[in-house]
């Protein structure tokens, strides 16, 4: 790409990194469901999944394998919802893999490079938010979205953990990283925040209790919410189904739609 | 220097700053690593451009080379020679009967918690070695899980000491490097890889019956780094860990075709965090629901052992938690008893197989 691309960020109005130090604490499941709240309410959304080596945004959306098209300013990203009016716009590398078992065994010069392109070349048009799911650590992928991302504001970073010390003392890195890179940290969500039993109702801590409250009341870093263990998220997820659409009534819809709304109020202060 | 006719001079310097290169090095080094960072240059160069790649047939012959400022370093064949270091590894690893590696695609299925409760009960015949390598260089997670927050690692006249949990049971990972739970290791790529062939070469692990090396999600620097410096002395094979779903399977086969790619043998397959027993109740509920199968459909298409299946049991997290063996804090459990099974079977492929026998 040559200079054609300069500007797609321009009518993005706000973006929004979903970090986590730790792996498989809920990222991108925090990230689908942020879009489709943002979505819910009203706004144009699209994400960015800058993980290259286990991209899991298209599957939770249901979108399958598009072609992704080029048009004069870049690449024109996919729409989760063609049958609306394009709210919902997703760039990810599962679109680029002629297979979808194929492995991406890049070293980081050249996950830099595409992400690169990734930051630059897609011609988002006209957003209210830009989500950027990243995978876990503080590598070649975060610098990467970050030097990029230099030219246009960055409202912050949403942390991710699950409540157990294993995960909070990779999050403690996490927002090392944040602070080292002048990124606002808007906000810890705490995932996988204990399980109902749908049987008897008794509430099991499986990965522990409490620990992202902490990790936000030692860091000076505000505490989103909750989301708990829920299979119906999980399922919905793995079927790529709207869950907050399927499923309005549950305590899971609550305490992300309370989260999407925190973010939004502070997006908008 | 050549590569400044590349780079523009604030990328170099950022890169030499990742090296950790000083002007007190010596001029071979400075050489090696003036290659090093042509490579570098090159290999980002090639994703761009028509280069036919530095290890290829065509480095500095093919048409697209005329002009390029290192063409004659590619020309001369110093691309595509071998890493010293393979060897030098290689020679350090005579001493190391069996290496595992537990990869997953996936992040948070559970490889440093597995990778820990392996060495804890291959630790428990008290008449082998073992050693447990960390290589995630960002999460570093098996400091805590083996109760070693806090502890440093020392040097002596041959190298690096590891941690030692039991006498029989040592342990390595950046985490003891860091003076602070709150440190960030903010690092691309080459200087993980660096990190990496360091632990192999300058750890003085001594005579080890079984290594087994954590590593972190995906299929990148730190995987091809731990396969190329291992190449020489070989892996016995690598264990997949996933969880039942499909966001997780589907990561989980690009690492299967990683394994394959590279010829990593692969010892086989296991289900973590597959079903919960409500402690009440009694009724199994499917927190993490095998929509396409699981574990054991996904074993079949590929023709994997499934190696068995570890339900989801809180005092699993909570053991890691406080850094004690699950194994020996609820031995009676049902994961415990999984657990054992499984690694009952890794003994049996390590007693049937060699590392010499099979090279990546």
């Amino acid at each position: 790409m040559d200079g054609s691309g300069k500007g797609n960020l321009d009518q993005v109005k706000h973006v929004l990194l979903v970090l986590s130090g730790k792996g498989g604490v809920g990222k991108s499941t925090i990230t689908t469901e942020l879009a489709l709240a943002f979505r819910h309410a009203g706004k144009k959304v699209g994400i960015l999944d800058v993980d290259l080596c286990g991209p899991s945004i298209p599957r939770m959306l249901s979108v399958g394998k598009p072609e992704v098209h080029q048009c004069d300013s870049g690449w024109v990203p996919v729409y989760a919802d063609p049958q609306q009016q394009q709210q919902l716009a997703l760039m990810s590398i599962a679109f680029l893999l002629e297979d979808s078992d194929e492995a991406v065994i890049w070293r980081g010069p050249k996950k830099t490079a595409l992400i690169g392109q990734f930051v630059s070349d897609v011609a988002w048009g006209e957003l209210d938010i830009l989500l950027v799911d990243t995978p876990p650590g503080t590598s070649d992928e975060h610098l990467a979205v970050l030097e990029n991302l230099r030219k246009h504001r960055v409202d912050g970073a949403v942390l991710v953990t699950t409540p157990q010390a294993v995960s909070t003392g990779d999050v403690r890195r996490e927002i090392t990283f944040c602070k080292k890179t002048n990124l606002k940290i808007l906000g810890i969500v705490e995932n996988m925040s204990g399980f109902v039993c749908p049987h008897c109702s008794e509430c099991s801590n499986i990965f522990s209790k409490g620990g992202g409250e902490e990790l936000a009341k030692l860091t000076g870093s505000a505490f989103l919410g909750s989301v708990p263990l829920d299979p119906l998220l999980t399922e919905s997820l793995e079927e790529g189904r709207d869950f907050l659409q399927a499923f309005p009534e549950s305590s899971t819809f609550t305490a992300i739609s309370h989260i999407a709304n925190t973010l939004l109020n502070s997006l908008n202060a | 220097m050549q590569c400044e006719n590349i780079c523009d001079t604030t990328t170099l310097k950022i890169m030499q700053s990742e090296l950790g290169i000083t002007g007190k090095k010596e001029s071979k080094l400075r050489h090696n690593i003036h290659v090093f960072l042509c490579i570098a240059c090159l290999n980002l160069l090639s994703f761009l451009l028509d280069c036919p790649g530095t290890s290829s047939d065509q480095a500095g012959k093919s048409s697209a080379c005329q002009g390029c400022p290192n063409q004659s370093i590619c020309a001369s064949g110093a691309t595509k020679a071998p890493d010293p270091a393979i060897e030098e590894i290689k020679q350090k690893m005579t001493s190391v009967k069996h290496k595992i590696l537990v990869l997953s695609g996936k992040g948070g299925v559970g490889k440093s918690t597995f990778s820990a409760h392996l060495s804890h009960a291959l630790a428990s015949d008290s008449s082998k070695e073992v050693a447990l390598l960390d290589v995630d260089i960002c999460g570093p997670s098996i400091p805590k899980i083996m109760g070693l927050e806090g502890e440093q690692v020392h040097q002596s006249g041959s190298g690096w000491s590891p941690v030692y949990v039991e006498d029989n049971l040592a342990v390595m990972s950046i985490g003891f490097l860091l003076s602070s739970p709150d440190d960030a290791v903010i690092w691309r790529g080459p200087k993980k890889n660096g990190m990496i062939k360091q632990f192999l070469r300058d750890v003085d692990w001594g005579e080890v019956d079984y290594l087994i090396v954590d590593t972190p999600p995906g299929t990148s620097d730190e995987h091809l780094s731990i396969v190329q410096y291992l190449s020489g002395a070989g892996i016995d094979g690598a264990v997949i860990i996933t969880t039942p779903q499909e966001v997780s399977l589907q990561d989980v086969r690009k690492e299967i075709r990683f394994c394959k790619k590279v010829n990593l043998p692969i010892l086989g397959v296991i289900e973590n965090m597959s079903g919960f027993v409500c402690p009440k109740c009694k009724n199994t509920s499917q927190i993490f629901p095998p929509t396409t199968g699981g574990a054991q459909r996904m074993c079949e298409e590929l023709n994997l052992p499934l190696l068995g299946r570890i339900p989801l049991d809180p005092r699993i997290g909570k053991s890691c938690d406080e850094g004690k063996s699950f194994l020996t804090e609820v031995p009676d459990s049902p994961a415990a008893a999984a657990y054992q099974s499984i690694v009952q079977k890794i003994r049996d492929y390590c007693a049937s197989h060699s590392a010499s026998d099979v090279s990546c």
